[in-house]
């Protein structure tokens, strides 16, 4: 918030703990983050016993964060674009694809 | 006879003083700081709190539970352990860091536009692999486009022979390539993914090397508003090394960060880095008292974020390359209790 939005602190700690329905200071409570981040798919720290194979990490949650602080994050915007035309091409059903030309013997 | 605490000099060696002394530190320097910086001295409230922070035997000091602040970096990692991007992720995962930053050794602008490809696939790698937002940082480096190392004459020399017309032309001729390439540079890392760009040290070279900075970030907003940008100063005031260059119509030789805070706002600089020099003669105290009173009213009229460069050297950090945890920790609660700064 404060890096592309230009927020003064407390009015991004404000903002961050609205759209997470916590206080500003639990924002810096490892124990209650731990819980608020994983219920909003914002990504978890793994330690060794316990890593999160099945919870979004890295520019997974980059998607939520975006999403869930209304901010314009610029990698997921790029993953987006790189990916999207291609991915809607290859859906199934789609009938963009042409099928590869059968190799003759 | 009244007891002494451990404290420290702007070097960083040890020494003990009294809390009078410390007293005595504090409203010396925020009297010479206000005195140069032409601004209001800390309030006797101010003075109690650091003598608080300062006259304590604790190894460590921190700001109280839930007013902590934001820490950016310029340069996250020191090269000496694994890859680049290892250490972002030490930085991120272990280190606390809430902002990274991707940086090259040779950290200037003019250097990374020769490597720009190698530079911006490490940034995409990293933004694939990394949560916390991370930037691409380097200096402005007006000084490198100056004869032998670039392309113009250097006002250097012809200061000192009197030409001095020739020496301001030749700045305004410089600011024209540095500005071309950190656009350049903007632009590939955008691409790659970078979340901002980071000018740091702008100004090092006077103030015709922050007017480059400035006319970059001016150029990089217009075309990508989300960006971040984040400009830390190079010293307490802008040296005039042209002395007749102006942003928007204000003279920036002899700016100091209450009104380049502004400035910079102007321009599209979305986070601001005030950096203090630190005298290594003085205690730690001292050096935080001057850094605060030159600061705090920055901070006080700032729109955007104010993260004061408190490294080595600046910022009341002592100038050393191993700078002690109890000095940091001392600064840096300071520097949020007293200054109420956004970040560090």
């Amino acid at each position: 918030m404060q890096m592309t939005r230009g927020m003064r602190l407390e009015q991004a700690k404000a903002h961050v703990a609205g759209r997470l329905g916590v206080s500003t200071a639990d924002l810096s409570d490892p124990l209650i983050m731990h819980e608020v981040r994983r219920e909003f798919g914002l990504g978890l720290i793994p330690v060794q016993e316990l890593t999160y194979p099945s919870e979004p990490g890295a520019i997974e949650a980059k998607f939520h964060i975006s999403e869930v602080f209304d901010v314009p994050i610029n990698s997921v915007q790029k993953f987006t674009e790189h990916i999207a035309p291609r991915a809607a091409a290859r859906s199934v059903g789609a009938g963009v694809v042409s099928p590869r030309p059968e190799v003759s013997a | 006879m009244e007891h002494s605490v451990m404290t420290r000099l702007g070097d960083g060696s040890l020494i003990r003083m009294t809390p009078s002394e410390i007293r005595a530190d504090l409203e010396e320097a925020t009297a010479l700081g206000a005195k140069k910086a032409k601004t209001e001295p800390l309030a006797p409230e101010d003075l109690d709190q650091l003598l608080e922070i300062f006259a304590s035997n604790a190894k460590f000091s921190a700001v109280d539970v839930g007013d902590e602040l934001i820490l950016s970096c310029d340069g996250s990692g020191n090269l000496d352990s694994g890859t680049r991007l290892d250490e972002l992720y030490s930085y991120q995962s272990h280190r606390g860091a809430d902002i990274i930053e991707l940086y090259h050794i040779d950290y200037s602008y003019k250097a990374i536009k020769t490597i720009l490809s190698f530079e911006t696939q490490t940034m995409k790698s990293a933004q694939l692999n990394l949560v916390a937002p991370l930037q691409y940082g380097a200096m402005p480096d007006l000084g490198r486009y100056s004869q032998p190392d670039g392309p113009v004459a250097n006002w250097s020399e012809l200061m000192p022979l009197g030409r001095i017309d020739e020496a301001r032309a030749a700045q305004e001729e410089a600011m024209e390539h540095a500005v071309r390439d950190m656009v350049f540079v903007a632009e590939g890392m955008i691409e790659a993914g970078a979340d901002g760009l980071d000018f740091d040290t702008a100004g090092a070279a006077g103030d015709a090397d922050l007017l480059a900075a400035l006319r970059a970030v001016e150029k990089i907003k217009s075309r990508h508003p989300d960006i971040g940008i984040e400009l830390g100063m190079a010293s307490e005031f802008v040296l005039g090394m042209h002395g007749q260059l102006e942003f928007h119509g204000r003279r920036l030789a002899g700016m100091w960060p209450r009104d380049l805070v502004k400035v910079a706002a102007e321009a599209g600089v979305t986070m601001f880095g005030p950096a203090v020099n630190v005298n290594t003669t003085k205690s730690v105290a001292w050096n935080v008292a001057r850094a605060l009173t030159i600061v705090k009213p920055c901070v006080a009229e700032a729109e955007i974020p104010v993260h004061m460069n408190v490294g080595m050297g600046v910022g009341g950090v002592p100038m050393t390359p191993y700078p002690p945890v109890d000095a940091v920790a001392r600064v840096s609660r300071a520097m949020r209790q007293v200054g109420r700064l956004d970040g560090l």
